[in-house]
């Protein structure tokens, strides 16, 4: 008899001993003459419990975790094969509260399937949006995308479908759809999570946003902290292309769809998609003025769709079981749902899909369990390093697009950090600081050279040299930042400034 | 300059003046990929790729068989963090400093690691075995602090695991 254990071999999983636990579980099994066929899947999210090995039983897939190498011996002992009991045992995987909770849509497949088989993928709904959208028309698809109330996942928020008609709209000799997988933002991870556990379900979004806009050529655009992703990407874009979902001729529907990984360099900016055009174009990655829009003069100066990682893989999704199914999930103008990252300082650290709606509480608490350290929560800071820091009086917030700008926040990319009473809220504002100056591109002086003043005034504070004047200059500075940047970076920057002052003024000193 | 006597003066001069093995393996690198479009980036990976980093002196080759000028590759080369312009340690240590890790006392660790090291930030251990480079996000922020040495990912990293890691890293080597 033959039993199907699951490793992951996504990135986080492997930095907790993933490699290793699957390594003892080949060889105790070879050492028992059992016969045990390993399947390295992606991360199911729960990472507080990783690495966490999965077992296929007949009822079901069965949790055990974290399994380090030197529980292996004892599990087979408890007779794991067959779902025995172990103080690892976490039951059934389905039942497990934190993903028993969760709407997963763009994750339905992240965790089950083997990322590296497109038959698995196939055998898990994949490729049914494609099929569908091969039976469309380019403006239904771009339709179906806009009905959906899909809006881009990197943090804009913009409407997904209003892009796409933008670059269909546009005639040109040729266009392409460029995917933004520079995934920066502290505290978020979701990209890299499903392009290393679902690589198949971005080259499928990409795919159809191909069709829909008429673009010919698509680009990942990769961050190069992320050697994992790259690897699952390119191993899935040669399956792809081998079974003739890529090429010149995509399943035989006379339609053409390349697609190439492209390997960033270590520019946080380059998430700004107009440094990241400039950067796939062989050039520095500063930022571009606009208009003109990528979607009529983009990549090359060509018609250009550039949308994140979980956009796109959130098509495949809406062109399979239709815009309505999407578009019933979430609140307001926020529809459909968001991959949230639980990160930073809480005991139950990982991902959660939940249609928005959601409170950043439930997320923190009933998600994330308080803080890992057991000291009280200070401060999350919501949607990455431009991202303000959130109070505890304003953990009842909805996650809502529109209920986070109105009290001075963004969702961003859905990446939350916590920390615990310990922290320093003047270090942050600094950090805040440091990081965009650190990262400036360099082109307009708001952010080039206000947030290196930026990191000097607030040394000058928490020194309490003319505290209250420079507060008064911090607060001016900030002004000049947030509407006299060319782009989000030095644009943005001041809101984690601005929070930490508004919220915890006691953390900068102050003169006795 | 006398280029005859710079050469072979120290290591220092094979950054500036490329060697034949160094000149020829910047050639195949331009050759199989300069014809792509937007083919800078993919080039200077390629080149860090064969060489461990981007010499000065390949700066000029690059520029003439991507029919760009000496400034546009400089420029390239000098914008990003991840191309370096010198040779490195035998391993590169990549600390994250991100919000995520220091929620999870990512400073404290900095410390330690820069201590063990002997070395700040962008230096190279006596030994030539370890490059220090700060990062902003693996990506690992549900298992932090993190390290990635090279390729390889760390998660939960504590003063301690370190210094288990580093004598096993150095026996090793």
């Amino acid at each position: 008899m033959s039993f199907t254990v699951y490793v992951p071999r996504d990135a986080s999983a492997l930095s907790l001993g993933a490699e290793a636990t699957a390594s003892a579980i080949a060889a105790e099994a070879a050492r028992r003459g059992i016969d045990v066929a390993l399947v390295r899947n992606g991360s199911r999210g729960l990472y507080w419990l990783e690495p966490m090995v999965e077992v296929a039983a007949p009822e079901g897939r069965v949790a055990y975790g974290p399994v380090q190498a030197d529980d292996v011996a004892a599990l087979f002992d408890a007779d794991f094969l067959h779902g025995g009991r172990h103080a690892l045992a976490l039951g059934p995987t389905e039942q497990i509260p934190y993903l028993a909770k969760q709407e997963r849509l763009t994750f339905a497949r992240v965790g089950i399937v083997d990322p590296r088989s497109l038959d698995d993928y196939r055998a898990h709904g994949g490729y049914r949006g494609l099929e569908n959208a091969l039976k469309m028309a380019p403006a239904d698809i771009v339709a179906a995308v806009t009905d959906s109330g899909l809006r881009g996942r990197g943090g804009a928020a913009f409407p997904t479908g209003i892009k796409w008609k933008t670059c269909l709209d546009a005639s040109a000799d040729k266009k392409y759809i460029v995917c933004n997988a520079d995934e920066g933002d502290s505290g978020t991870f979701a990209d890299r999570m499903v392009m290393e556990g679902d690589p198949f379900v971005l080259i499928e979004g990409m795919t159809i946003a191909g069709l829909a806009v008429g673009a010919t050529q698509g680009y990942i655009y990769l961050r190069c902290e992320y050697p994992h992703a790259r690897d699952a990407l390119n191993a899935a874009i040669a399956a792809t292309t081998a079974a003739g979902y890529l090429g010149n001729d995509v399943l035989g529907s006379d339609k053409a769809f390349h697609l190439e990984v492209r390997m960033a360099a270590g520019a946080y900016i380059c998430g700004e998609e107009t440094s990241l055009l400039e950067s796939l174009e062989g050039k520095r990655g500063q930022v571009r003025f606009k208009p003109p829009l990528p979607a009529i003069e983009g990549l090359f100066g060509k018609p250009t769709v550039i949308n994140n990682v979980v956009t796109l893989c959130s098509v495949p999704g809406i062109l399979d079981k239709g815009a309505a199914h999407y578009r019933d999930f979430g609140m307001g103008r926020s529809r459909g749902t968001l991959p949230f990252q639980l990160a930073g300082n809480l005991k139950r650290p990982g991902l959660v899909e939940k249609a928005f709606g959601v409170t950043l509480k439930e997320l923190i608490e009933d998600f994330g369990g308080g803080s890992a350290t057991g000291r009280p929560i200070k401060t999350v800071q919501l949607g990455g390093p431009l991202g303000a820091y959130i109070p505890p009086s304003r953990y009842d917030t909805p996650m809502d697009y529109e209920a986070f700008a109105a009290i001075g926040g963004m969702i961003g990319h859905g990446g939350l950090v916590a920390f615990d009473d310990s922290v320093d809220m003047a270090a942050q504002a600094r950090y805040a600081m440091e990081f965009c100056a650190i990262e400036s591109c360099g082109k307009c002086t708001p952010c080039r050279i206000g947030s290196t003043r930026g990191v000097e005034v607030i040394d000058r504070m928490r020194a309490n040299v003319e505290r209250d004047r420079n507060e008064a200059l911090l607060r001016d500075l900030c002004q000049t930042m947030l509407h006299g940047s060319l782009c989000a970076l030095g644009g943005m920057a001041p809101f984690p400034v601005l929070s930490a002052l508004d919220h915890y003024p006691e953390d900068f000193a102050r003169s006795a | 300059m006398n280029h005859a006597a710079r050469a072979g003066s120290g290591p220092q001069d094979n950054n500036r003046w490329l060697s034949p093995e160094n000149h020829a393996a910047v050639l195949e690198v331009t050759a199989r990929l300069k014809d792509q479009p937007g083919a800078l980036l993919p080039v200077l990976h390629g080149v860090q790729e064969a060489l461990g980093y981007v010499p000065e002196g390949a700066v000029a080759l690059i520029a003439r068989e991507l029919n760009l000028s000496r400034a546009d590759v400089h420029g390239v080369v000098s914008f990003y963090h991840f191309f370096r312009t010198r040779p490195s340690g035998k391993r590169i240590v990549y600390l994250c400093r991100a919000e995520s890790c220091q929620a999870m006392g990512a400073a404290a660790l900095e410390s330690h690691v820069k201590q063990r090291l002997g070395v700040d930030f962008h230096e190279t251990t006596d030994d030539g075995l370890f490059t220090l480079e700060p990062v902003y996000c693996l990506g690992n922020c549900a298992c932090s602090p993190a390290v990635m040495v090279d390729e390889e990912l760390h998660g939960r990293m504590t003063p301690e695991r370190f210094d288990a890691w580093l004598k096993a890293a150095r026996e090793a080597s």
